[in-house]
């Protein structure tokens, strides 16, 4: 009896028969929906409103570097390079930084100091990109003109990177720009992945006669690799889409260059900078265009980013807390 | 000679509560000393004082004399981290590091202290895992993640860690706490192997496991070290009204 009693209960789990918990579901259900309908939406209206540079440059839009809106020829790699180049030069800066600044803020400052420097952290990734433009503009262009540029071009310029006269904008200042605005977020995040780490790894360390630096790197850093790549690759998200700093500081202008202090040009710049001239049908679909690659640009390197933090793998299972 | 561990004026304090008050006794080198007391007695806190880890919580502080093996724990100018590579010590909850390998952890000791040689390091991880009753079930595991195994294993695998850089002393704070009556009898029977090569000192709330196991046992409460006797003493014939009172169940 209690058997067949109980057959029709786990029915009603799977489709419930209840009005509110049908109303509810189909409303969640719809929000889900709604989701991911926006985006099938924005990358249809994307297309076809790139289309006439789709047909008009086929696949050469991704292989050409010429950008001459009056001859109306277009190609993206300059925009690729540049979003690519000074979002690398920004992690390079800023993932050391960052990371051990977290170190330092969950591992080894005193306790007293420890929240006013976080809270001041998360503020500093508050302030608004323009802000951090204008500084680049007014303060960072100009030291990176009279004092860094030209010094690293006497010791380091038989290097090609340090070649060439100092413009101070160009793409060094937009990867060091971008660095100040990444370094905040990998901070806070890495410093929140250090603190889950439970005492008792730490202990495990110290017990066996660990150093300070021996148990961060053996048992904290570690234990908390697969977040602190997550902490990166926010980094790296908010580095390759950022717009307004980057604009203000990088140059703008489309070429490919190998060293860093030439001026260059990224996708979100082109088409913040360029939307409101774009006189003719196809400048304006080549534009569209961009922006469409740094949709994919993006949804490329996140997916990379899944990959290697499940490749990296992180607590199997955490031990038993 | 082995001394064993010799404990004088032990306090400690968390910040401005003072938890530990004047301890002192006497613990004997290669046999098994055992530690019970109701919850927040002091007993785990009295065993991190003899490796100096009490101190890693922020606000803690010691005063008083440890000797462990003639090595003078407090003493100015001694390193923390040498003190704690003579001792080892095994936790309530098996704690391997989850991103190391088996093997990587029981000889994650060994290689802070600079071994590098290869057969030195393949010949102590089979001698910890062996002195650790592990080596039959994990030899064909040994690459295998530390946390894929069971919670038993895992606190085997801790003890093996602690064993591999061959200590003098091993502590031992509620070791089978977090385990089943299973694995519980297992790291009882290994305590039993060990005993006759190094000092255990064993934290334990389960009374029943510190007849089994000890030797000598110490009974704490509130902060002092009420009575200290040989075991069975302690336990068929204690002196002391609030002992008896204890292990009758009167409380705690």
């Amino acid at each position: 009896m209690a058997v067949v009693a109980a057959v029709p209960r786990v029915e009603a789990q799977a489709a419930p028969r209840n009005l509110g918990d049908q109303v509810l579901r189909l409303v969640l259900r719809a929000a889900a929906l709604t989701l991911v309908l926006l985006v099938l939406a924005m990358v249809v209206s994307m297309v076809r409103a790139s289309w006439p540079a789709m047909r008009a440059f086929g696949w050469r839009f991704l292989a050409t570097s010429t950008w001459d809106p009056v001859a109306e020829q277009f190609g993206a790699i300059p925009f690729v390079y540049g979003t690519l180049l000074s979002s690398l030069l920004a992690l390079l800066i800023a993932v050391p930084l960052g990371i051990g600044a977290a170190i330092y803020l969950a591992e080894l400052a005193p306790a007293w100091i420890r929240p006013p420097i976080a809270f001041l952290v998360e503020l500093v990734a508050a302030v608004p990109s323009v802000i951090y433009g204008l500084w680049g503009i007014f303060v960072l262009a100009p030291l990176l003109r009279v004092w860094v540029q030209p010094a690293l071009g006497k010791t380091l310029g038989f290097l090609p990177l340090f070649q060439g006269p100092p413009y101070g904008v160009g793409m060094l200042a937009a990867g060091i720009i971008l660095a100040i605005m990444v370094v905040p977020y990998i901070t806070a995040v890495s410093r929140e992945v250090l603190l889950a780490v439970p005492t008792s790894q730490r202990e495990a360390a110290l017990a066996l006669g660990a150093t300070r630096w021996e148990t961060t790197r053996i048992a904290v850093l570690r234990y908390g690799r697969s977040g602190l790549v997550g902490a990166i690759l926010l980094g790296l998200g908010r580095a390759l889409g950022e717009t307004m700093a980057v604009t203000m500081v990088i140059g703008n202008r489309p070429e490919v260059a190998v060293s860093l202090f030439a001026p260059g040009y990224t996708m979100a710049s082109v088409v913040a900078n360029e939307f409101a001239e774009a006189t003719s049908d196809l400048y304006l679909a080549a534009l569209i265009e961009i922006g469409l690659l740094l949709f994919v640009v993006t949804v490329i390197v996140n997916a990379l980013a899944r990959l290697l933090v499940w490749s990296v793998g992180g607590p199997v299972k955490a031990v038993r807390e | 000679m082995a001394d064993g561990i010799v404990v004088r004026d032990l306090n400690a304090w968390f910040g401005n509560a003072h938890v530990l008050h004047g301890i002192g006794v006497t613990i004997a080198p290669k046999a098994v000393t055992a530690v019970i007391g109701p919850s927040g007695c002091g007993k785990s806190t009295f065993i991190r004082c003899l490796n100096r880890m009490h101190e890693v919580v922020p606000g803690a502080r010691v005063t008083g004399s440890v000797r462990v093996e003639g090595l003078d724990v407090y003493a100015p100018g001694i390193d923390p981290v040498q003190v704690r590579r003579k001792i080892g010590m095994v936790f309530q909850k098996p704690n391997p590091f989850p991103t190391m390998s088996v093997f990587d952890n029981v000889v994650a000791g060994l290689r802070l202290g600079g071994v590098r040689e290869r057969s030195v390091i393949d010949e102590a991880a089979e001698r910890a895992l062996r002195q650790a009753a592990l080596w039959d079930e994990v030899k064909d595991q040994l690459g295998k993640s530390g946390v894929s195994l069971s919670g038993g294993q895992q606190q085997r695998v801790c003890i093996a860690r602690a064993l591999a850089v061959e200590p003098e002393v091993l502590l031992m704070d509620e070791p089978c706490s977090a385990l089943d009556p299973i694995a519980t009898a297992k790291i009882e029977e290994l305590i039993l192997e060990l005993r006759s090569t190094l000092t255990i000192v064993i934290v334990t709330h389960n009374m029943q496991q510190a007849a089994r196991v000890s030797e000598s046992t110490g009974f704490f409460l509130l902060g002092e070290l009420v009575e200290f006797d040989v075991t069975r003493q302690l336990f068929t014939n204690p002196r002391d009204k609030r002992t008896e009172d204890y292990i009758t169940g009167r409380f705690g």
